[in-house]
């Protein structure tokens, strides 16, 4: 536990000196900002309409739920987002280890391989959790301003959803950065295999198997505020595979030129 | 301290090391000396725990490297080839990380930590970023690393490359300053800095062992004449007179050989002087039986052609040319 600790707080004090973080961290929220102000925008005229075409018609106010809208279209696009912005948090993890030879020096301490590798995977799942916390003020203003007030469970469930793919998009981003010596090599790599598990379902032609891969069909639920046990164990299994291949990859490091 | 025995390395098809076997006592400074390519890298980083040995046994401390691989890292201080540096942090939250996982407990580790940067005298830029350091100072950094936690054991792979003359001065004298309570293996491909720092040496050569010996020793054999080895059939003292009055020999020795009244003959002789035609006749001439003459360490001397004998003003960049010439 120390030894996860000892790794965990080292990654943590990179990424806090790291300039890349900074950025990705600063777009991220400018973007998200963006789309959530464009969102809200959009679905507030939508009622609107509706309400002046149904007294125009003089037809009963029809229920429109304009926060639920939002917040499913808003988790919608941060899902998305996250693919391009998790491979720049993960790129580094063991290609930059690797290129400045202090995997050698991890790798010759008393600490177990999987204490290296669950202390990095906890520490960029901190960052994504530290760039997702300041989008909770969003769902606060959204809930302070919306009358009646929007359901609580779905904007939970909405995160539960967010945090099990990043994790799941993080796993995967390790394993493809423990591969290669070069980051930039890492980053486009992971991004093409998040294109590549994203659209998956897209020539399914309604193959089960490839729609059951596919990560961000799998997370659709989530923002509805259902919490499908097939999809947790969805995102559990792919995040307990990817730190497995993650050490896999690390433990074959012993056997070639590090 | 350290236990090496018949040690074998393979890479794919490539032999890397090839069964060599040796020991360093507690509180000892050797020095593994070796052209490049010779397997010190390969054999260090067995040592150390970075990779297992394809065969043979590695023994630290009495804990073996395989089963049990934590005792022994806990007990090593290990400086690899590129001092394995994170440019972002400054020198003292590095060492204090590398203090974390090498299990310094926490009560300790600030103390051991200005240790380290004392020792090493880093500790006027222990607020500075690594990146920001020049070569030597990082070099310096390095060194703390491994003895941070103040192991029993301290291996250094080729501790003074690249660094400048006075530099390498320093680095010696820190690691001289560490034998007695520390016990080292440094490598090197410079001759004279083993004789500087190593209280003995072992040459390994294309993944052999060929030489296990003090520096003195090693450099005798060096600066020292060629030897040639005779087997006669003769009596000790007459032939002792007849072998006198060549010149150019140094040195001669004469043992009996258990066999039929033949004698072992040792010829040293100055260095560019071949007298084996000479010595093959004298002997003949006088009525002796020669039964057989060849010439010693013939193997060694190879090697020594391929290491670097000589102080570099910049080692990096005369390294390569250096080693072509040896080959040619
Ligand atoms: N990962 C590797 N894969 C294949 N061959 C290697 C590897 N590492 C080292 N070698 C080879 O093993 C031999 C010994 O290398 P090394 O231990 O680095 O020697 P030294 O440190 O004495 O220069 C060399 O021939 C080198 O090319
Ligand atoms: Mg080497």
């Amino acid at each position: 536990m120390k030894n996860i600790w000892a790794v965990y707080r080292k990654e943590l004090g990179l990424y806090f000196v790291s300039p890349i973080a900074y950025a990705v961290i600063g777009i991220f929220l400018i973007l998200a900002g963006f789309f959530f102000s464009r969102i809200l925008d959009f679905f507030v005229q939508q009622s609107f309409m509706l309400m002046m075409r149904a007294s125009q018609f003089g037809m009963p106010p029809q229920e429109f739920d304009v926060p639920g809208q939002v917040m499913q279209s808003f988790f919608g696009v941060v899902s998305t987002m996250i693919l391009f912005f998790i491979p720049m948090l993960t790129m580094g993890s063991y290609a930059e280890e690797k290129k400045r030879g202090t995997m050698e020096l991890l790798m010759t301490s008393p600490l177990t391989d999987s204490q290296i590798v669950w202390g990095k995977f906890l520490a960029t799942l901190t960052l994504f959790i530290v760039m997702l916390a300041p989008t909770l003020l969003y769902m606060v203003a959204l809930y302070w301003y919306s009358d009646p007030r929007p359901p609580l469970a779905v904007a939970a469930s909405g995160y539960v959803g967010i945090l099990l793919l990043g994790a799941t998009l993080i796993a995967v981003g390790h394993f493809i950065s423990s591969l290669t010596e070069s980051q930039v090599v890492a980053a486009f790599l992971t991004f093409g295999a998040f294109l590549i598990l994203w659209v998956i379902d897209a020539g399914s032609r309604g193959s089960q198997v490839l729609e059951y891969l596919s990560i961000l069909r799998q997370f659709e639920n989530f923002p509805k505020g259902i919490i499908d046990t097939k999809s947790l164990v969805f995102y559990a299994s792919f995040i307990v595979l990817g730190v497995f291949l993650t050490l896999r990859s690390v433990d074959s490091l012993r056997w070639r030129r590090a | 301290m350290i236990e090496v025995q018949n040690l074998t390395k393979d890479y794919g098809h490539i032999r890397a090391v090839d069964n060599i076997s040796f020991d360093v006592k507690k509180g000892e400074i050797l020095g593994f000396l070796g052209p490049n390519g010779a397997g010190k890298t390969t054999t260090m980083r067995i040592i150390t725990c970075f990779m297992p040995p394809t065969s043979g046994t590695v023994k630290v401390a009495g804990f073996d490297v395989l089963d049990e691989s934590m005792e022994v890292r806990r007990r090593i201080g290990y400086l690899p080839e590129n001092p394995p540096l994170y440019p972002e942090m400054t020198v003292e939250g590095y060492l204090d990380f590398v203090a974390r996982i090498k299990n310094v407990p926490s009560r300790q580790r600030r103390e051991l930590v200005h240790r380290a940067m004392e020792m090493c005298r880093v500790e006027d830029h222990r607020h500075m970023l690594i990146r920001k350091l020049s070569r030597g100072y990082r070099q310096r950094v390095g060194l703390a690393q491994a003895l941070v936690h103040n192991p029993e054991v301290i291996i250094l792979d080729e501790p003074t490359v690249g660094l400048d003359p006075k530099q390498i001065i320093e680095v010696r004298r820190l690691i001289k300053s560490l034998a007695g309570e520390h016990t080292i293996i440094l490598s090197t491909h410079i001759l004279p800095e083993v004789s500087m720092t190593c209280d003995r040496v072992v040459i390994i050569n294309e993944g052999r062992l060929v030489a296990e010996d003090t520096p003195e020793n090693l450099t005798i054999q060096l600066k020292g004449g060629e030897m040639v080895h005779l087997e006669v059939k003769a009596e000790a003292e007459a032939l002792r007179r007849i072998l006198r009055d060549i010149d150019h020999i140094r040195h001669i020795e004469i043992k009996p050989l258990d066999s039929a009244d033949r004698l072992a003959v040792t010829v040293e002789s100055e260095r560019g002087h071949d007298l084996r035609s000479l010595l093959a006749a004298k002997i003949v001439q006088n009525g002796y039986e020669l039964y057989e003459l060849r010439p010693v360490s013939l193997s060694l001397e190879d090697i020594f052609l391929k290491l670097t004998t000589e102080e570099e003003t910049s080692p990096v960049a005369s390294d390569q040319p250096q080693q072509e010439e040896a080959r040619r």
